[in-house]
């Protein structure tokens, strides 16, 4: 199996391509997602992050450049419906993607779809409700449930289907600090525990420090790119790019600057804790 | 214009078997010029509660007074409470519809009887409000703009309405730092500029801590901390137990506090903390502690 699920080649795309509208969303990716990674792709609004992940299962597919899925290439239309087993997508707004009246019934849709038979999704909608903590609502109506629960269900829905990789689109953009919490969480417990790559869209820095690499768009190019440590020590790179950096690692930022022998790259209260402590 | 809130309890679907307990026994006061900001996790009651004030929700039991009127007896007219208390809805640019931004922002007052100048007029002072160019952006569709000018034009609808009071239900959501930092400088704006007086209802602690003059945190249908953003994040076990974060640099403060360092720990804000921290690493230095 080669070490590469995705690979965006030179991936560039354009929205309304030939009107006068036509404009550039990304150019010139390269950018190679591993088996059993979690990337967390980082940038505000129109900095081609969403752009870049549609492109991840076919969704969108390349103006110029290629993106391959376990070797398969997204143009070729023979190909679409593997790549779509093999890499799930979970979006922003959870009401958006639940479709039935039950649970249940919401996360064996897609193994249905897949064609599975019934005696296997049964086994497949409870371990996939059991993942992500939601079998005691398998017969709740989903709209009862709260934003975080709602997505924890888009999820269930995705794992019913068995992908390899799983690419959120600013997953907890809409739910509050208990159901974002919830939601990384599962992410987390998904890619530690079932081996799942995760390709995770999104602008709240502090979901991206257990990332084994964060990927920072900006105007449709990648513009900083390593791991969380790395990335986030470039605090003034960050704000130009209107992304926040976490309260103690922009104090941490500030105290070195005043030469107070405290590092840059903090990431957490009690690294902090421990370097002021330390210091004589 | 100010708000308070006598004895208020909601029930939803009552007297079914999904009734559901709302609001317990509410009893708060938003003065004229207040700027409030109104805290609590998911299903805590806090949209609940705003759409009291409105008269959008009617109270099981209790009453709701607008400066001193009381809006929940029969036969209110309700149209003048909605004119003079603007609502916006979270995610607001859900609701726009017009094919162009004039249009959407013009509905409002158009209802209300306006038209030809007096209605330009209007929807240019709404659109100023929230750092939009009139001439710039009146025939543009909505929909072809960002998502944080798309809820700028949302809110400019209700500000076209000339609202005494504007309630914002989570108006961050959804956005990233820049479009948050832009709706909420306008926020601020709307406050200190047009002396409106502000409820804006979130789970953001950042948001708040940097706007807020006085928080009420709900609970459960109830109010359960009522004061300034100081007071209200001295109980850090508290807001944690109820799933609301305090900022960051507050936990820090309170850590360092638990180990044995003299500093205050009700910094909430970025540069309160470094003076703070920037104070106990020189008396280290100098050997002090």
């Amino acid at each position: 199996m080669p070490d590469n699920l995705i690979r965006f080649e030179d991936l560039s795309h354009s929205y309304m391509q030939g009107s006068e509208q036509e404009w550039l969303a990304l150019s010139g990716i390269n950018l190679d997602i591993k088996r059993g990674e979690f990337v967390v792709v980082l940038g505000h609004n129109g900095s081609g992050k969403s752009t870049l992940a549609k492109h991840a299962n076919a969704l969108l597919l390349p103006t110029r450049g290629k993106v391959t899925v376990a070797g398969l290439d997204t143009k070729d239309e023979a190909n679409v419906r593997s790549i779509r087993q093999q890499v799930g997508m979970v979006f922003q707004n959870p009401d958006n993607q639940l479709v039935a009246t039950t649970v249940e019934e919401d996360v064996a849709f897609g193994p249905e779809n897949l064609g599975v038979p019934s005696s296997e999704i049964h086994a497949r909608v409870d371990a996939a409700l059991e993942l992500v903590g939601m079998q005691a609502y398998r017969l709740f109506s989903p709209h009862h449930l709260s934003g975080g629960q709602k997505q924890r269900v888009a999820i269930a829905g995705m794992i019913a289907m068995r992908p390899n990789c799983i690419v959120f689109d600013e997953p907890t953009a809409m739910l509050d600090p208990v159901g974002r919490k919830e939601v990384m969480n599962t992410i987390l417990d998904l890619n530690k525990n079932e081996g799942i790559t995760i390709m995770h869209i999104t602008h709240f820095m502090d979901e991206s420090i257990l990332a084994d690499r964060v990927v920072v768009m900006q105007d449709g190019q990648i513009a900083l790119e390593g791991k969380p440590r790395e990335v986030f020590s470039q605090v003034d790179t960050l704000h130009r790019l209107h992304l926040d950096v976490p309260q103690v690692t922009a104090l941490a930022d500030r105290l070195h600057e005043l030469g107070f022998g405290i590092p840059r790259d903090i990431l957490s209260i009690d690294e902090l804790v421990s370097y002021i402590c330390r210091s004589e | 214009m100010s708000i308070r809130v006598e004895n208020v309890s909601y029930v939803y679907y009552a007297q079914t078997p999904m009734e559901k307990h709302a609001l317990y026994n509410i009893n708060m006061t938003v003065e004229d010029g207040e700027f409030v900001g109104l805290i609590g996790h998911t299903g805590s009651g806090k949209s609940t509660l705003i759409q009291h004030f409105n008269g959008l929700l009617k109270p099981t039991s209790g009453k709701i007074f607008i400066d001193d009127e009381d809006i929940t007896k029969r036969k209110m007219d309700l149209r003048s409470i909605r004119t003079k208390v603007g609502m916006v809805f979270q995610y607001p640019e859900h609701q726009l519809f017009g094919e162009t931004v004039y249009e959407d922002v013009a509905f409002g007052p158009s209802n209300l009887g306006l038209s030809g100048d007096a209605l330009e007029q209007r929807v240019s002072e709404a659109l100023a409000m929230v750092d939009l160019e009139y001439d710039q952006c009146k025939m543009r569709s909505p929909f072809a703009l960002s998502g944080g000018q798309k809820r700028r034009v949302a809110i400019a609808g209700v500000l076209a309405m000339k609202p005494k009071v504007l309630i914002l239900d989570e108006p961050t959501a959804g956005l990233d730092p820049k479009g948050r930092d832009e709706i909420l400088d306008q926020v601020e704006r709307l406050h200190q500029e047009w002396k409106l007086t502000v409820i804006l209802v979130t789970h953001s602690m950042e948001d708040v801590a940097r706007l807020a003059t006085r928080l009420i945190v709900m609970n459960h249908g109830a109010i359960a901390i009522e004061g300034t953003c100081k007071e209200v994040f001295r109980q850090a076990e508290y807001l944690e137990g109820v799933g609301l974060g305090i900022p960051q640099v507050t936990s820090l403060l309170r850590e360092l506090n638990k180990r044995g360092f003299d500093v205050v720990t009700d910094s909430y804000t970025l540069d309160d903390a470094e003076k703070e921290i920037v104070k106990l690493l020189e008396l280290k230095e100098h050997g002090n502690v």
